[in-house]
Parts: C-alpha cells; sequence; structure tokens
C-alpha cells in the first residue's frame, strides 16, 4: 500500500495521472464532467489515504467513529479526504500545514477499503473537480427534487409524505436516478444528525426548516382548503432549497447520513425531533445555557478578521429581517390587492349587464374581463414575490444564524484552549510546589498530569487553529454562494415584473378599441 | 392645515365634464378654494352676459353649506319636480388624511428620515388630492346647473352666484337632520305603497322600461363604486408598502461590499419606482373610475327620485280620477273635482314630458361620460406599464414614457455587473 501512495499531482488536476498510480483504474480516467459509477476498483483507497496523511487534523469525532461502526468509519475517513480537499490550495502554496499530525493511521483505513471502493475515488476525483470548480463555486452533478406531498394516515396521527428523487452521475451513488418517500420530521433528523457532527468544527451545516403547529394541525383535521395547500406547497419548496443547499455542501455531501437519507427506502424514526420530546426539551435547555455561556466568554480576539466578519453578519442579520418584515407585508397587500380586483371585475360585469346601451355594455363586460385577467397577474405577482423574494430572506437570516453558531463554537473551542492553559499553569504550579515540600511521587504524578495537560493545551489550539481556518473557508464559499443567490433571485424577480407589466400592456391595449368603440 | 388651490381649467381632475349650452351666456366655475380648520371657502367666479345680472364678472365666497342649501331649495321647489336635479356635492372629508397625518407626526422611530419624508409626501399629496376633488365636485354641481335651460334661471341660483354677503345658510341641526332622514324613510314607504297600489297602471312603456332599469343600475353601480374604491385602497397602500423595502435594499447595499452593491441599490431603486408609479395608478384609477362611478350612482339616485315624482303625480292623477267619478256618481263638487282632476292631469303629463327628456339626456350624458373615462383610463393604463425604470443613465425626461426594453437591460446589467 505505501509503496503506491505517491503523492498524486496536485495542482494541475490532470485525472489521467492517476491512471500511471493504480492499476487501470477505471475511474480515475473519468473526467470531471463525467464521473462515472462503475463500481470497480480494487485499492482506491491508497490515495485517498495519502491525502489524510498530509493534512489530517483534530477531527476528535472521526477517532471516535473508527472504533465504533466499521461502516461509519470509512464514512468518516472519506469525509477526512473531502475535508481536505478544499485546503488543498494552501497545501499547494507550500506553506506549511497547520501544526496537525495525522491521525488517521492509513491501515486502519486500508481493510476498509475493499468493502467502500466505490466511494473514495470518486471522492478523490470530485476533490479534484472541486480545486478546479473552486474559483466558479462548487458545483456538482447532483439535483434533489421534492415532490408529490402525500398525506399518509388519518387524523391526528397523519402526516404529509414527500417524494425526494436524486438525479447524479456522481459515482458514490448506487443508481443515476433514485426516489425516496421522506416526511418532515425525518429531514429534522437529518439535519440535527449534520448539526451534531459537523456544527462544532466550524462547518456552516444549512439549517432545515421551521416546524409549524398550525399549519400541521390543520392539514392533520384534513381541511382541504386553499391556506392548507399553500402551506403543503411552502414547505415543499423549502425543503427542497434545504436539501440542495445541503448537497452543495462539498463535505457535507460525503456524509453516509445524508446518503442514506437520499437512497434507502427505510429510515428509522427521528422521534428526538419532536418539539415535547426528552431530546427536544434537552435542546432547549442546552439552548438556554449556550446563551449565558456566550455571555460570559471574553475572547481575546487576535485575528481581526472574525470580529469584523462578526460584526459583518450582526449587521446583515438585522438588514434581512427588515427587508423580510416588508415584504411580508407586500405578499399580503398583493394578495388583497388581487381580491378586491376580482370583486371589482365582478361588479363590473354586473353593471354591464343591466346597462341597456349596448355599446357601454359590451365595453364594461371587456372591462370586467379585463380586471379578471388583471387580478390573475397580481395572484402570480404575489407567488413571485413570496417564493422568490420573502422565502429566500428568511432561508438567509436562518442561515445566518447558523453562520453566528458557527463563530460560537469558535469561541467556545478558545474557552477550552485557554481553559487547558489555566489548568496546565495550575499544574506547573502544583509541581513546583511539591518540588519544595519534596515529595517524591506527588512530583511525579505532578509530571504526568502535566504531560498530560500539555498535550491538551497543545490540542486545544490545533483544534482552535483548524475551526478558524475552516470558518474561514466556510464564510468564503458562504459569502460567495450567497452573492449567486441574491443575485439570481434579483434577476428572476426583475424578469417577473417586467412579465407582469407586459401582460398589462396587452390587456389593456385590447380594451381600449373596445372603449373607443362606444358611441 | 391649509391649503390653496388656483384651479385653472387645465389641472382640474374631474371625470365629470359639462358641455356648456350653445351660448355659454353663464359661465361659473370655482376659481380659488382656501381649506381652513374645519372648513373650505370656495370662490364661486360667474361670468355673465345676462341682462339679470349687475355686472359681467363677478365672485363670492361659499362654503359647502350653502351648496346644500341651494339643492335643497331645487329640490323643494315644485317647479322642477320634472327635472333630474344634479346631486348635491359630498360634504369635504378630510378626516381621515388629517389622522394619518397626526399619527406620522407623533413618530415611529423605526423609520429612517429619509423613509418619514416620503411618507409625509404620500400623506400630503393625498390629502392635495382630497382637496382638489371636492372642488371638482362642487364646481360641477355648478356647471351641471348653469347649463340646464330651465336651473339655470332659478332666482336662488341668481341669489347664490351674486349675493355679496354670507347667506347665513347654518349646517342642518340634529332636528331638521333628523326630519330628512324620516322624509327618506316616509318616500321609500310611498314609493312601495303607490307601486303596489291597485288599478295603477304604468301606462309608457318607457317609464315602466326606465323604472327597471334604473332600480337595477343603481344597486349595481353602487357595488361597483364601493369595490372600485377598495381596489384603489389596495394600490395605495402597495405603493406606501414600496417604501420601506426601498429604504431597506438601499441600507443593504450600503453595506454590501462586493458585487451584490450594484444589485440592491438597483433594486432600491426600482422599488421607488414603483412606488411612484402604483400611487399613480391608484389616482387614475380613482379619477377616472371610482369618481365616475360615484357620481352616476348619485346621478341615477337623483334619476330615480324624479321618477318617484312621476309617479307621485300619477298615483295623485287616479285619485283625482276616482275623486271625480265618485263626485258625479253623488253630484256633489262636480266642479271642484273636475278642476282637481284636470290639475292633477296637466302635472302628470307634464312631469312626464320632461322625465322623458330628462331621462334621455341622463342616458346620453353617461354613456358618454362612461367613454371618455374608460378611453382615458385605458390609456392611462397603459402609459404606466409601459413607463420603466431608467437604467444607470439618468433619463432627462423622466416623465416620457420608455420602452420596456429598459426594464431587460436593468436585468442584463445586473447580471453582468457583479459577473464571477
Amino acid at each position: 500500500m505505501a509503496a503506491e501512495r505517491e503523492p498524486p499531482p496536485l495542482g494541475d488536476g490532470k485525472p489521467t495521472d492517476f491512471e500511471e498510480l493504480e492499476d487501470g483504474e477505471d475511474l480515475f480516467t473519468s473526467t470531471v464532467s463525467t464521473l462515472e459509477s462503475s463500481p470497480s476498483s480494487p485499492e482506491p483507497a491508497s490515495l485517498p489515504a495519502e491525502d489524510v496523511s498530509t493534512n489530517s487534523n483534530g477531527r476528535k469525532p472521526a477517532e471516535v467513529v473508527l472504533d465504533d461502526d466499521r461502516e461509519d468509519l470509512f464514512a468518516e475517513a472519506t469525509e477526512e479526504v473531502s475535508l481536505d480537499s478544499p485546503e488543498r490550495e494552501p497545501i499547494l502554496s507550500s506553506e506549511p500545514s497547520p501544526a496537525v499530525t495525522p491521525v488517521t493511521p492509513t491501515t486502519l483505513i486500508a481493510p476498509r477499503m475493499e468493502s467502500k471502493s466505490i466511494s473514495a475515488p470518486v471522492i478523490f476525483d470530485r476533490s479534484r473537480e472541486e480545486i478546479e470548480e473552486e474559483a466558479n463555486g462548487d458545483v456538482f452533478d447532483i439535483e434533489i427534487g421534492v415532490s408529490d406531498p402525500e398525506k399518509v394516515g388519518d387524523g391526528m396521527n397523519a402526516y404529509m409524505a414527500y417524494r425526494v428523487t436524486t438525479k447524479t452521475s456522481l459515482s458514490m451513488f448506487s443508481k443515476s436516478e433514485f426516489s425516496v418517500k421522506r416526511r418532515f420530521s425525518d429531514f429534522l433528523g437529518l439535519h440535527s444528525k449534520l448539526a451534531s457532527k459537523y456544527l462544532h468544527v466550524g462547518y456552516i451545516v444549512p439549517p432545515a426548516p421551521e416546524k409549524s403547529i398550525v399549519g400541521m394541525t390543520k392539514v392533520k383535521v384534513g381541511k382541504e382548503d386553499s391556506s392548507s395547500t399553500e402551506f403543503v406547497e411552502k414547505r415543499r419548496a423549502a425543503l427542497e432549497r434545504y436539501l440542495q443547499r445541503t448537497v452543495k455542501h462539498p463535505t457535507l455531501l460525503q456524509d453516509p447520513d445524508l446518503r442514506q437519507f437520499l437512497e434507502s427506502s427505510e429510515l428509522p424514526r427521528a422521534v428526538n425531533t419532536q418539539a415535547l420530546s426528552g431530546a427536544g426539551i434537552l435542546r432547549m435547555v442546552n439552548k438556554a445555557a449556550d446563551a449565558v455561556n456566550k455571555m460570559t466568554i471574553k475572547m481575546n480576539e487576535s485575528d481581526a478578521w472574525f470580529e469584523e466578519k462578526q460584526q459583518q453578519f450582526e449587521n446583515l442579520d438585522q438588514q434581512l429581517r427588515k427587508l423580510h418584515a416588508s415584504v411580508e407585508a407586500l405578499v399580503c397587500h398583493r394578495k388583497e390587492l388581487s381580491a378586491n380586483t376580482a370583486a371589482f371585475a365582478k361588479s363590473a360585469a354586473m353593471l354591464g349587464n343591466s346597462e341597456d346601451h349596448t355599446a357601454l355594455s359590451r365595453a364594461l363586460s371587456q372591462l370586467a374581463e379585463v380586471e379578471e385577467k388583471i387580478d390573475q397577474l397580481h395572484q402570480e405577482q404575489a407567488f413571485a414575490d413570496f417564493y422568490m423574494f420573502s422565502e429566500l430572506l428568511s432561508d438567509y437570516i436562518r442561515l445566518i444564524a447558523a453562520v453566528k453558531g458557527v463563530f460560537d463554537h469558535r469561541m467556545k473551542c478558545w474557552q477550552k484552549w485557554e481553559d487547558a492553559q489555566i489548568t496546565l499553569l495550575k499544574k506547573r504550579e502544583t509541581e513546583a510546589k511539591m518540588m519544595v515540600a519534596n515529595k517524591p511521587d506527588k512530583i511525579q504524578q505532578a509530571k504526568n498530569e502535566i504531560r498530560e495537560w500539555e498535550a491538551k493545551v497543545q490540542q486545544g489550539e490545533r483544534d482552535f487553529e483548524q475551526i478558524s481556518k475552516t470558518i474561514r473557508k466556510e464564510v468564503g464559499r458562504f459569502e460567495a454562494k450567497r452573492v449567486k443567490d441574491f443575485k439570481t433571485v434579483i434577476i428572476k424577480y426583475l424578469e417577473s415584473l417586467v412579465q407582469t407589466q407586459q401582460q398589462l400592456i396587452k390587456y389593456w391595449e385590447a380594451f381600449l378599441p373596445e372603449a373607443k368603440a362606444i358611441a | 392645515m391649509e391649503g390653496r388651490q388656483e384651479a385653472g381649467k387645465e389641472n382640474k381632475p374631474s371625470s365629470i365634464s359639462v358641455d356648456p349650452q350653445g351660448d355659454s351666456s353663464l359661465q361659473v366655475e370655482i376659481s380659488d378654494a382656501v381649506s381652513e380648520r374645519d372648513k373650505v371657502k370656495f370662490t364661486v367666479q360667474t361670468k355673465s352676459c345676462l341682462p339679470h345680472f349687475a355686472q359681467t364678472e363677478f365672485s363670492v365666497v361659499r362654503q359647502h353649506e350653502e351648496f346644500i342649501w341651494l339643492h335643497d331649495a331645487y329640490v323643494e321647489n315644485e317647479e322642477y319636480a320634472g327635472l333630474i336635479i344634479p346631486p348635491a356635492p359630498p360634504r369635504p372629508d378630510f378626516e381621515a388624511s388629517r389622522e394619518k397625518l397626526q399619527k406620522l407626526g407623533e413618530g415611529d422611530s423605526s423609520i429612517t428620515r429619509e423613509e418619514f419624508a416620503k411618507m409625509k409626501q404620500e400623506l400630503e399629496a393625498e390629502y392635495l388630492a382630497i382637496f382638489k376633488k371636492t372642488v371638482a365636485m362642487h364646481e360641477v354641481f355648478l356647471q351641471r346647473l348653469a347649463a340646464h335651460p330651465t336651473l339655470r334661471r332659478d332666482h336662488n341660483f341668481f341669489v347664490f352666484l351674486e349675493y355679496g354677503q354670507d347667506l347665513s345658510v347654518r349646517g342642518k341641526n340634529r332636528k331638521e337632520l333628523l326630519g330628512g332622514f324620516l322624509r327618506n324613510i316616509v318616500k321609500s314607504a310611498d314609493e312601495a305603497l303607490i307601486t303596489s297600489m291597485s288599478g295603477l297602471k304604468e301606462v309608457d312603456d318607457f317609464f315602466e322600461h326606465e323604472r327597471t332599469f334604473l332600480l337595477e343600475y343603481h344597486t349595481r353601480i353602487r357595488d361597483a363604486c364601493l369595490r372600485a374604491d377598495r381596489v384603489m385602497q389596495s394600490h395605495k397602500c402597495l405603493a406606501d408598502d414600496y417604501i420601506p423595502i426601498s429604504a431597506a435594499l438601499s441600507s443593504l447595499g450600503t453595506q454590501e461590499v462586493n458585487q451584490l452593491k450594484t444589485s440592491f441599490f438597483k433594486l432600491a431603486e426600482l422599488f421607488e419606482r414603483l412606488r411612484k408609479l402604483e400611487g399613480r395608478v391608484a389616482s387614475d384609477e380613482d379619477l377616472k373610475l371610482s369618481d365616475m362611478l360615484r357620481y352616476y350612482m348619485r346621478d341615477s339616485q337623483a334619476a330615480k327620485d324624479l321618477l318617484y315624482r312621476r309617479l307621485r303625480a300619477l298615483a295623485d292623477y287616479e285619485n283625482a280620477n276616482k275623486a271625480l267619478d265618485k263626485a258625479r256618481t253623488r253630484n256633489r263638487e262636480v266642479r271642484t273635482a273636475e278642476s282637481n282632476q284636470q290639475l292633477c292631469c296637466r302635472r302628470f303629463e307634464r312631469l312626464s314630458d320632461s322625465a322623458k327628456q330628462e331621462l334621455m339626456d341622463f342616458k346620453s350624458r353617461r354613456v358618454s361620460s362612461f367613454r371618455k373615462n374608460l378611453i382615458e383610463l385605458a390609456e392611462l393604463e397603459l402609459k404606466h406599464a409601459k413607463v420603466s425604470p431608467p437604467a444607470s443613465v439618468p433619463s432627462c425626461c423622466p416623465s416620457t414614457p420608455r420602452p420596456l426594453d429598459s426594464y431587460q437591460m436593468l436585468a442584463s446589467m445586473c447580471q453582468e455587473g457583479g459577473g464571477p
């Protein structure tokens, strides 16, 4: 294994080089755009292992998992791989990599390779792709759709099942197109799993759509009115956006939980997501505790970048909230306008009916028709207002909350490091005291403790550096995505406004000759 | 709040125009108006070469109550029973507008200075619009009277136009208001009685048709008017919504350091233009549609009143006939009964003749007014739909409608303005 592990030709992104490395490795012939899904790789893992060795880090969860489930072990390893890929650039520039030691010994990984040989090379390939696509933002060949909401069951135990369809040419999936049925709590379960794994190391995990007791109760009770269909549609769109965001994150895409969510037909019911469950209450308590802690941590910010960014996000959050409130009012009033226009159209039609002058009567009926069409236009515009504009804003308000959470985790990490340093100091003091008091057995104990805490301090520092680095990368990625998202939406929204105006012109132009024809 | 209006004929927002009669021997207009604390003072200017007046040109200052007095004088005059009396102008009502301005003044600290300025501007424009409308309504009332060959010769009208002093007409006190209210009830009860009276046959198809028509028409136009008002309110609401959105987008733009800066600014600018647009659409729809519907709602009520009077005359005629027959059988007071019957007959016929003419005039007036306003409405709506926000080039003539392409240019500028 070791012999084969030549450092891959980083930076030139030519997959063909890998061919030389492996034994007829089909997978590596695939270029960026055509990732094959043929599972025929005997020993692909060596390459990922190589990457791991150069810049793995203190990803404690990975270590823990290695001891547990074998499947997840490999999965974690693959996560390691992709984790490295965004950091490929700094490595390329041959900077001294952050003080990390290869934590995951390759021997542990190697035996696993056979069982999941498919994934690794693809990941590696994709990480290659990532290098290339880095400048253009993350583009992965995977598309998620959430559709066909279906009511399952009856009464208060009823729930909506959504079809999640995945279209992909990534070879880490067994098929190129597949779909499963999921319910809302499944999505929440996925998010909580991802959050518990990635948030505290600095990854911005997209938040799941919010629960709504009122909305869901109406659906459960079976009210087939427009407000409950609207609610279901709103939720469906939100779930789709949530999944799209999650799979576009290079690290999260690697996660086995995500893959299980997308692929497996049966998913264990995520009961911990219920608001009134034990886990839910625990979550609330933790949140409160966190809030208190946040207030007491006083961090010596050595890096102005973080302070600046935090301030920036705080401002952005405030602005977005204000804008969102205003846009919601706009949506509401536009809906009212639509309703009023429809009512007016009806009364204009009635008036036209009772008018006894024929030409005027016809003109009034035409006016009624125009107003009806305009009402439709208003409805569509309200729809666009909402789904494009308002939902984008609310998504980003929640995303920014996740970003702020990540910054908070960094603070906690720093706190841990600080605490370790303080404890180390105390242990050193104890040792000095023991030296003076001349108690040899206690001295030995103190020395041991000092060694232990020195290691912890080092680890703390490493963790802190790592999380800082991850956050920088993540924030960069987030900002790029945000700019893209907003620009796309603004353009789409402008286009919808243009459309509306053009339609209005058509309608009124058709009406004008009718009005002129009144003799 | 004080407001003045120098009302030239060009800037009158009136949707109701009154074509002066051929000779234009009597021209009336409201040349000025002042709004004081709780009343409006109109300056009524008359130009006339009629021998009756002392001068050829003169003006007086009148208040709303004096207009109402004039209207009631016409209604109560038996001579004009066969005519459609132009509906009285509505009372100037600035309450809602004043309240809103006050609420704005009390202040909401969360809005920025620009937002406050814009909202104040909007409310002031609204106040001004209401003011202009009330002037127009009062003016149309007078002009219709001046244009009508019979009504223009009324003595009270001359007094109204010429008498320099205050007419000392106070507003109706509570008793009079109640009296008026009761009179209306009596009238509708009477009408119901008459129509159900046996033997009362409508001899003329024309009037039968008109009655059915007017009853239905009046109800429906009232409905349409109410709903048009609501649409107008919604447009205004929408225009107001754009203010905070535009402000929030601007501040987002100032905060951004990346390519989104221009996009946000452009979008903020767009919403500002949309706001002005919505405001104009609202006011145009108000003038061309709501006001017109409202006016004809009142006018059709006046026509209904005319029909009622004629019906009353018919009933009286029938009663007189019956009385005459009774007198003849009893052979007592035949002469009085005869003369009474003749009187009623003549009155009824007079009313019928003039009513016929009036109703036909009403129809042609209505049709031409609807035509004019619907055409203008469509043209204005088209003009507004075609106006689009200027791209980055400041327009030299912002009022002229530019092609829709500007919108698309704006979209493409957003696209390229922040390329990868």
